[in-house]
């Protein structure tokens, strides 16, 4: 089905289960118990994971295929969505138009970086790209305020000249973003016993677009183009005795990841329609290494993972807060429950970053190939474990 | 008129003459060797025929079409396929993967965004990289990590590659070089072989006298830059020049 390998469509499967029931697999605690904060199934986050995921999974197209390691890549998250904020400004609120203008504005801007970028490779290489995001994030955060709105971000105002579709709704309000009719902030609850569940059609809206974005990616992977890109990263002196330019190979590689990032940025501001200049910097860059690395550099499903690893932690782990953690250790006598919590205060709240440093850390030295590494691994240990037990002790495979 | 003609080559290094007024003359389907002893100006000689070097001076005729000014992957596509010294693989692919790049390229030629249909549904190169394993019989190490194998199945390997895209000139940098015994013996016989079944010029600059005598047909001697003599393998072991410049040390 869908040409693809039989591992490969049970990948997509189970990318497209968990995506369209994340409502209920993220939602596994009732809403009146005390671990409801673990909960992350409501639209806002749900968004950023399938948001991230889709922008992590061209930034691996980029960097786990070719090893070429972008230090700018939000740059192009940006540019996306300052296009797609235009596009509801000038155009209409369909979020279809604002899309495809994010994606092209998006490659064109990649186009242009790339081709500068990647007459160098390696450490160079990075550190251009880094200039470059930080240029335009300084052009978008100060000189160029009249097309980016500057600090306070562009924002959509009552006085639109919107082409198609109205300035303000009837009741003076300013439009919301829609889908032919159907609104992105639309949601409906559905409570079963304690549980409450959100079904938003924006999550979902983006939730389809990251099943195709996967779609894509895997056959990328699998076709002669993702062959040559590997073979980038392997070796490029081969390539060039073999017949083959490498230079515009990379330089596809790069402006398809940009055109997922500006997708990604596109999504971001379908789902709420405002763009700032933070989204360009460095940081969110460097988030993005660390989604795609977290999860597994190089493999399908890795960057998803990462992306929904790392934005679970930020939005989850850093509302915990010192009034929880007395909660959690109340039943410990005075003292010992003071201890703890002091012991485990930096690592909550606020200091989520540093267990996310030390997971990194961890992951990196224990699991190069990420948490797709650590799943193998523990795959292969039951694995090893079930035949263990049914060949009762019997001689071990020949590796190969 | 050979298939190669390289003329009054000249190639300097600040201080140093690398090359000076080398003539060579190829003819299509031989095997010509390029000998010489350490610093004789060999794999600069080379390199000004694959497109890393630019000589100074003199001009490089393959088929009768100039070579110089152009990348590295145009000669090739033009057809000359290089053979490294330390093999060149893409050591992070499995064996079939490194058979087919070299057979997209000969489809696709130097770039193709062939990036929907995946390489399964495109059998007629899965079939020629098949059939090119069976030839360089390693069929049987087709999912293997390419950099996993022994040197002399990387050697091989890489010859199988360059074959795959049906070069018209096979330039051999030392190919025995680090080699054991038996491996410079496969090396030799598989050469002799590709010489024989094929429509194919081979040029190989080698140390090893050994394999210069197993195989060549034609010899060039280069010493200081310059060429000493070129000639039949029987009259180069008799040549007293030649026994001065080189062979006197090993033979």
């Amino acid at each position: 089905m869908f040409n693809l390998e039989k591992s490969d469509l049970t990948l997509l499967i189970a990318v497209a289960v968990l995506t369209l029931f994340a409502p209920f697999i993220l939602n596994p605690f009732p809403a009146d118990s005390a671990m409801a904060q673990f909960n992350a199934g409501y639209p806002d986050l749900m968004q950023r994971f399938v948001i991230f995921g889709i922008f992590a999974i061209g930034f691996n197209i980029l960097f786990g295929l070719t090893g070429y390691l972008s230090f700018g890549h939000a740059a192009f998250l940006g540019v996306g969505s300052y296009a797609a904020v235009w596009m509801f400004k000038l155009l209409s609120m369909n979020v279809i138009p604002a899309i495809i203008l994010s994606v092209i504005v998006a490659g064109l801007f990649s186009l242009l970086i790339g081709f500068i970028s990647l007459r160098r490779s390696g450490i160079y290489f990075s550190i251009l790209t880094l200039a470059f995001a930080q240029m335009m994030f300084a052009l978008a955060y100060s000189v160029l305020t009249p097309i980016t709105g500057g600090e306070t971000g562009l924002q959509l105002a009552l006085d639109d000249p919107r082409i198609f579709g109205q300035s303000q709704t009837p009741e003076g309000n300013i439009p919301v973003p829609g889908l032919f009719g159907l609104e992105m902030r639309d949601s409906f609850d559905l409570a079963i016993g304690s549980w409450v569940f959100t079904f938003n059609i924006g999550y979902y809206f983006c939730a389809l677009v990251l099943i195709a974005s996967f779609y894509l990616a895997i056959r990328i992977f699998r076709s002669p183009f993702g062959m040559m890109l590997r073979a980038v990263k392997s070796n490029q002196q081969r390539m060039n005795y073999t017949g083959l330019n490498t230079r515009p190979y990379t330089l596809a590689a790069f402006v398809i990841s940009g055109m997922y990032a500006g997708l990604a940025g596109g999504l971001m501001a379908s789902m709420d329609p405002l763009a700032g200049a933070e989204r360009m910097q460095w940081t969110a860059s460097g988030e993005v290494v660390l989604m795609t690395i977290l999860g597994g550099a190089g493999t399908l499903i890795g960057p998803v993972l990462g992306a929904g690893f790392i934005k679970y932690f930020e939005n989850i782990f850093s509302k915990i807060n010192a009034t929880i953690l007395h909660e959690w250790f109340a039943f410990l006598p005075d003292g010992l429950e003071d201890f703890i919590v002091a012991i485990l205060y930096p690592f909550i709240g606020k200091g989520w970053h540093l267990t996310l440093g030390i997971l990194f850390m961890m992951v990196v030295i224990f699991l190069p190939g990420g948490l797709v590494e650590g799943g193998q691994r523990i795959a292969a240990w039951i694995k090893g474990r079930k035949a263990g037990k049914t060949t009762a002790g019997g001689k071990t495979e020949p590796a190969e | 008129m050979g298939i190669l003609e390289v003329k009054n080559v000249g190639k300097r290094f600040g201080g140093l003459q690398a090359l000076s007024d080398v003539n060579l003359s190829v003819k299509e389907n031989s095997v010509h060797a390029i000998i010489g002893p350490n610093g004789a100006g060999k794999s600069t000689l080379l390199n000004c025929l694959v497109g890393k070097l630019i000589p100074d001076t003199g001009s490089v005729m393959f088929d009768g079409q100039s070579v110089l000014g152009r990348a590295p992957y145009e000669i090739n596509q033009m057809g000359i396929s290089r053979v490294f010294q330390t093999p060149e693989i893409f050591g992070d692919l499995t064996v079939m993967e490194n058979m087919l790049i070299p057979c997209f390229a000969k489809r696709d030629g130097a770039f193709e965004l062939n990036a929907i249909r995946s390489i399964s549904e495109q059998k007629d190169v899965l079939e020629k990289a098949e059939q090119m394993l069976v030839e360089m019989n390693m069929a049987d190490k087709r999912h293997m990590h390419a950099a996993a194998m022994s040197r002399g199945d990387k050697r091989r390997l890489e010859i199988g590659m360059c074959l795959s895209q049906e070069p018209r000139l096979l330039l051999l940098d030392e190919p025995t070089a680090g080699m054991a015994r038996a491996d410079t013996n496969n090396t030799i016989d598989l050469l002799k072989q590709i010489s024989e079944e094929r429509d194919i010029t081979i040029a190989i600059i080698e140390h090893d006298m050994h394999v210069v005598f197993s195989l060549a047909n034609r010899i060039t001697v280069l010493a200081q830059g310059t060429p000493l003599v070129e000639d039949d393998p029987e009259n180069i072991r008799g040549n007293p020049k030649v026994r001065e410049a080189y062979l006197g040390e090993s033979a």
